[in-house]
């Protein structure tokens, strides 16, 4: 934790400053598999708005911290998905967004991938089909939340909860 | 003795300038993210620090710390080569930029430019083209379908806008009759004495060219998301990737603003109601005012094909700069 002595100086150590920078400057890949992906949108647009809280969507996974696998994922796709996450640089994390990618929601078929942490280890799940906007953030803030207990050691209850309230539209 | 103050002076002037332009790099991300937010309605970086203040700091730690990731598939020394290419070029551009008259500070004289060049806007355009070879050589050296057509399409769109923006900037260089920035700027005094009032024309086609040569909407196939993943820089990662739009988003369409504010806004000039420091004050908000139209124009507008910008370049443009020419000799010649 961030000490404040009486001096006024913050003493802080390296790993906490890195750790404050990589959760407040998430860039997710803009890759959607199916309907999730239209709610992510919905999220990145004006109405919520992710860039409040620093996430600009990159077209690039070489440039990009979070995979937020949006939809179902079929056999055929989860190869290049896969791929995908392979190309991203350290340090990344993988959001599963919905049903369909946690557990192949509604789709128990020959062609549909159970779960997309068979492929690829999934840091947050979120539920819902599709999950709403509020759903997108709370899985974001939650992951903002576990990178900040995997830095200081603790469970992730013992971190608080500081969900960002809903942008207004500016008139 | 005296070459050596002389030299430990103008590296201290280039260490305070080039850092000074990083900080300021970094903040005007900022500036254009809460720029494109409020264009669209939404508020833009608010929660990391008050109003989003601590946002470009959490993203430079980020990109710095992040993995360096060079694939095996690239010429390595040209991939090493292109960021920096890119960058320093465009922030070499600087040595020759004024911001403000000179200023007697505790007996010292201050010149807020490193050297005044009586060839500096030759030298500008010099630098401005030298940067071009990173993007290309980036596009090229990654070897890989994107890049490769990013790289090219940069090259097209800037062979046809190099070409203009020099032409473009024969008139103002014809009236003024010196290509040092200083003299250029002593040139225009008074409010009708700017040069934007006797070269419009030019004035249009240097605005299309800044959009061109830095990428920006109208004009912004090297990195058009919809078509090419990221454009010339996908294989980059880190600071690498970083180095690629402080350079041309921000470091370049920052220095070509000020080029432009010096050759048709008549510079630092103003009235002097901001006491000792007017001329810096009133140079930056000239800047500024150009910078924030450029951001408008690309947070507006869609963008143009390829062969409709080269089309544009070739046959408006460039006959629009000759008439220009044409115009102001002949009109120079009159007046005498």
């Amino acid at each position: 934790m961030a000490i404040m002595n009486n001096n006024g100086i913050i003493l802080s150590t390296v790993d906490e400053v890195l750790s404050w920078g990589r959760r407040n400057s998430l860039w997710p890949v803009s890759i959607g598999l199916a309907c999730c992906a239209i709610e992510m949108m919905h999220t990145a647009a004006s109405r919520f708005d992710t860039d409040r809280l620093g996430i600009i969507f990159r077209g690039s996974p070489r440039q990009s911290d979070v995979l937020i696998v949006a939809g179902t994922v079929v056999n055929k796709v989860a190869p290049m998905l896969k791929l995908i996450y392979d190309q991203m640089p350290d340090p990344k994390w993988v959001i599963s967004m919905g049903g369909c990618a946690s557990a192949g929601g509604p789709f128990p078929t020959y062609s549909t991938l159970q779960g997309v942490d068979r492929i690829i280890p999934v840091d947050v799940y979120i539920p819902g089909c599709p999950p709403t906007p509020q759903a997108l953030l709370w899985g974001i803030t939650e992951l903002q939340r576990k990178i900040k207990a995997k830095k200081e050691g603790k469970e992730m209850k013992e971190i608080p909860l500081k969900f960002p309230k809903p942008s207004m539209p500016i008139k | 003795m005296e070459l050596i103050g002389v030299i430990l002076g103008l590296v201290v002037k280039s260490v305070i300038f080039v850092i000074g332009m990083f900080l300021l790099a970094a903040y005007l991300t900022l500036v254009e993210r809460k720029f494109a937010g409020h264009i669209q309605q939404r508020p833009g970086p608010l929660h990391v620090g008050f109003h989003g203040l601590l946002q470009p700091i959490a993203d430079a730690l980020k990109v710095i710390t992040k993995e360096d990731l060079v694939p095996d598939f690239v010429d390595k020394l040209l991939f090493y080569m292109a960021s920096l290419l890119a960058f320093v070029p465009a922030i070499m551009i600087l040595a020759v930029i004024p911001f403000g008259e000179k200023i007697t500070l505790f007996g010292y004289e201050l010149k807020p430019y490193i050297t005044d060049l009586n060839v500096g806007l030759i030298l500008a355009l010099a630098l401005g083209s030298i940067s071009i070879y990173g993007v290309i050589f980036a596009g090229w050296a990654s070897n890989s379908k994107y890049p490769m057509i990013g790289g090219l399409r940069k090259a097209a769109v800037l062979i046809g806008y190099e070409v203009a923006l020099g032409f473009a900037l024969v008139g103002p260089i014809m009236m003024a009759g010196s290509f040092s920035l200083r003299e250029i700027v002593e040139a225009q005094q008074g409010f009708f004495g700017a040069f934007i009032w006797y070269q419009p024309i030019a004035f249009i086609v240097f605005l299309f060219a800044i959009l061109a040569e830095t990428g920006r909407t109208p004009f912004d196939v090297q990195e058009a998301e919809a078509e090419l993943v990221s454009g010339y820089n996908t294989e980059y990662s880190g600071m690498k990737f970083g180095l690629f739009p402080l350079a041309e988003w921000y470091i370049a369409t920052f220095v070509l603003s000020a080029i432009a504010v010096i050759l048709f806004f008549g510079g630092w000039n103003g009235p002097h109601i901001f006491g000792p420091f007017s001329s810096y004050i009133w140079f930056l908000l000239k800047l500024g005012i150009v910078f924030m139209f450029l951001l408008w124009v690309h947070w507006t507008l869609p963008r143009y094909r390829v062969d409709q910008i080269t089309e544009l370049a070739w046959k408006v443009m460039l006959p629009l700069t000759f008439i220009n020419i044409f115009l102001t000799a002949f009109i120079v010649v009159i007046k005498g």
